[in-house]
């Protein structure tokens, strides 16, 4: 049990200390100095901008910015969906996979393009290796740079006085993945190489069955799937992705075979996230701030993770009835190489990002495990959130908590000198509350049509969890499941489309309004009343306020679903 | 914003996805690829295990096993049939459903009938599906749990088996990240070997 506690602090230790450094990289980036790649990658950066006609320099108002990405987001879609619809046709598809059908071309079109990367897809029997890399790795990257823009546009606002403008969103894309996003990549994919991630465009391979009574005129051999999949992987870990090369998508032994390559990935989930405080803090030029931020992150996600690691290390109680050891914990869906200590903490911290990978299966978790990760989604999934929008997800908490400190103490509320007012809170409330609405709106729609409750698998309030997690995480483009829900049907197929959209979306917009609101206003100096937001009573306000909003939206809900589960669960074993 | 800066806009944002797909799209996975071949070209091409001029199998994917001589891995739940590596996936039954109990009760009869002699209680990997189905190891216990059955069936002695069991696990990363396991192939495959020597 110790063991396994020592290795989850030492997990998060590193994360802490990596930020630092990578943080301030990134602060550089966006701020237009030059980092230390610029030797390599500035004649590269140099002639994209030649070639394509942009000119960096060229800032733009906060609509243009808004229209500039959605424009892209668009381009990608088409491309993607035109890349599924076309595969059968096209070349580097060795097993001569059809094209993909329109509905659920069009989910995993979505799905990528809003970094959800939810999948009702499975790789290794639907996808050709060119949609995989051309489309599926390419939008990979950029949603997860378009989130890093977005964010990189808010932090300049609070920056920025009276300025009409909030930067160039084709810049941002650019230097985003050139420098941080590429780099990181390919050094990823090479160490998961190393570990046994496979990498080549090669046919898949027949091996024959060792114990020839497994082998039947059916199945004479065991059919080995190939592919370009480690430098899919690198960029769907650091990018908050998440959609894998392979159905079973992490658990898959060529997506993630030994604990080095297990620890790797999961450090790759929160690593970016985390950092991004500390790129925040340096860009506002007061690191404190960003440390706040990390500690708020933090402080909600530590209680989650350590009730998904306890339960699930802890065994099913129903099993050890049956005569099965709890010494192990629950291992049903899960991986001996991994273990449960460690597939818990990968739930945890795929679900607190928008990353949605799994190295596990999250429907057979205990019920009080599973409430753990779809909480930690609930809240937002703002500790410590999905590469950008995790950060940009915090500081509109952050603006409610500074309103709210405001109303205590009867100040105008300011946050960084800049004064949060009513359309600012407009802005802040419809990012915080649309999320919910979604979600719980089509969970409803699910549970009242025939269509909806066919896809739960599991029966009673293990099946209403399914589709509450179905669409809590791709509300939230999150994209991990309980994966028991049928969800390749017309219904989930284009229901789950919409929420991913309008998550993902109806966010992204509303924040760069904020921005461009909030960068053309004066900064007015601290004063005696300004209150700080970087003390520890502001973290505590500020996770408050989080928990209190997630608790609030969601508790119904999880009481109908997990909580029920749970309680029913104990009942029966007292009996 | 005018009319002339959206049409602007929109021919910039397919430029840009043109030439970001030709480098993240194409330059990037080809140059690891490349790469890959340099430094790890049996890593990259799948750890594969060649016996003679077939291809036994992935040191990384499980295979079924059944018969008693070989030590069996974890319970697959792909479908059509298990170990399927072109269709991964764990059984998603939820702890409480009575079809997860059902099936560990199925398991766990049959490997008290597989070996009658052992007593206790059963290692949880060897009663529970993998989160892939293609889980290529075993706990250790799981593989002490067998070796009376594969000892017998394979008219070797206990401790020979147990020796083998010893050299084929491996340990967590430093002690902390994962668990212990034993690779089932390569134990087989290893198996297989000592009772060739020993006949």
């Amino acid at each position: 049990m110790n063991r396994e506690y020592i290795a989850i602090a030492a997990y998060m230790l590193v994360i802490l200390a990596l930020a630092k450094p990578l943080g301030a990289y990134v602060a550089g980036v966006y701020e237009g100095q030059t980092p230390f790649l610029e030797r390599l990658l500035g004649p590269v950066e140099r002639l994209f901008y030649r070639l394509c006609g942009i000119d960096p320099k060229r800032e733009m108002g906060w609509k243009r910015y808004a229209v500039a990405v959605l424009l892209f987001n668009v381009a990608g879609f088409f491309l993607l969906y035109a890349l599924e619809r076309l595969q059968g046709r096209l070349p580097l598809n060795p097993q001569h996979f059809p094209s993909v059908p329109a509905d659920l071309a069009l989910n995993t079109a979505v799905s990528f393009m809003t970094n959800t990367n939810w999948q009702a897809y499975s790789g290794e029997n639907t996808l050709s290796y060119l949609t995989q890399m051309a489309g599926l790795g390419v939008q990979n990257f950029v949603s997860a740079a378009s989130g890093l823009a977005v964010m990189a546009a808010l932090i300049r606002s609070l920056v920025r006085r009276e300025s009409p403008t909030i930067g160039n969103f084709w810049a941002d894309l650019w230097r985003g993945t050139l420098y941080i996003l590429l780099p990181l990549s390919s050094i990823l994919a090479l160490a998961l190489i190393s570990q046994g991630v496979v990498q080549n465009f090669k046919p898949y391979v027949q091996a024959a069955w060792l114990d020839h009574s497994a082998a039947t005129a059916a199945v004479p051999t065991q059919i080995i799937p190939m592919g370009p999949a480690a430098s899919q992987i690198a960029i769907k870990q650091l990018g908050t992705n998440g959609g894998g090369f392979f159905g079973a998508n992490s658990a898959y032994p060529f997506e993630n075979p030994t604990p080095l390559s297990d620890f790797l990935e999961m450090l790759s989930i929160l690593l970016l996230p985390a950092a991004l405080c500390h790129a925040f803090g340096s860009m506002v030029k007061d690191t404190r701030q960003g440390w706040a931020l990390l500690a708020a992150m933090t402080l909600l996600f530590l209680p989650l993770m350590i009730l998904a690691v306890h339960s699930e290390t802890a065994g099913n109680p129903a099993l050890t009835r049956l005569g099965v050891s709890a010494a192990a914990g629950n291992m049903e869906g899960k991986e001996v190489r991994f273990g449960a200590a460690d597939s818990a903490l990968w739930a945890a911290a795929t679900t607190a990002t928008s990353n949605g990978s799994v190295n596990s299966s999250h429907d057979s978790f205990m019920p009080l495990g599973g409430l753990a990760t779809l909480f930690l989604m609930q809240l937002g999934e703002v500790a410590y959130g999905g590469v950008g929008c995790g950060l940009y997800g915090l500081l509109m908490f952050v603006f409610v908590a500074v309103f709210v400190a405001g109303l205590m103490i009867g100040r105008t509320p300011e946050y960084l000198g800049k004064k949060i007012q009513i359309f600012e809170m407009q802005m802040a409330t419809i990012v915080i509350l649309v999320m919910p609405l979604i979600v719980l709106l089509s969970t409803a729609v699910a549970v009242v049509t025939a269509a909806g409750r066919a896809g739960a698998f599991n029966p009673g309030p293990h099946g209403f969890s399914e589709i509450l997690y179905a669409f809590t995480s791709q509300g939230n483009n999150n994209g991990s499941a309980f994966g028991g829900i049928n969800a390749d049907t017309t219904f989930y197929n284009v229901l789950g489309s919409l929420c991913m959209l309008l998550g993902r979306f109806w966010m992204k917009i509303p924040v760069l309004a904020a921005a461009g609101s909030l960068a053309r206003k004066k900064a007015s100096p601290p004063s005696a009343g300004t209150l700080p937001t970087y003390t520890p009573l502001f973290v505590l306000l500020l996770v408050g306020v989080v928990v209190i909003v997630g608790a609030l939206s969601f508790a119904p809900v999880l009481a109908l679903g997990p909580i029920a589960e749970h309680v029913m669960a104990s009942g029966s074993l007292v009996r | 914003m005018k009319i002339e800066g959206l049409v602007q806009e929109s021919w910039n944002a397919v430029k840009i996805l043109a030439a970001l797909t030709i480098l993240l799209g194409f330059a990037y996975p080809l140059a690891v690829t490349l790469a890959a071949r340099t430094w790890f070209p049996a890593k990259a091409t799948g750890s594969l295990i060649v016996v003679g001029s077939r291809v036994q199998g992935s040191a990384l994917i499980g295979q079924d096993f059944k018969n008693p001589k070989y030590f069996w891995g974890r319970p697959s739940a792909t479908s059509p049939y298990p170990y399927d590596a072109e269709a991964s996936g764990a059984s998603n039954l939820g702890p409480n459903n009575p079809a997860l109990w059902d099936a560990v009760k199925a398991r766990v009869a049959a490997l008290r009938a597989a070996d009658p002699t052992q007593s206790g209680l059963i290692p949880a990997d060897l009663a529970t599906a993998s989160a892939s189905g293609l889980d290529p190891d075993i706990s250790p216990e799981a593989a002490r749990y067998q070796v009376a059955r594969v000892a017998k069936a394979r008219e070797l002695t206990q401790s020979q088996v147990a020796a083998l069991i010893k050299t084929h696990t491996a340990g967590p990363l430093l002690g902390l990240w994962g668990r212990p396991r034993v690779n089932v192939l390569e134990l087989n495959l290893a198996l297989d070997a000592l009772a060739k020597r020993a006949r």
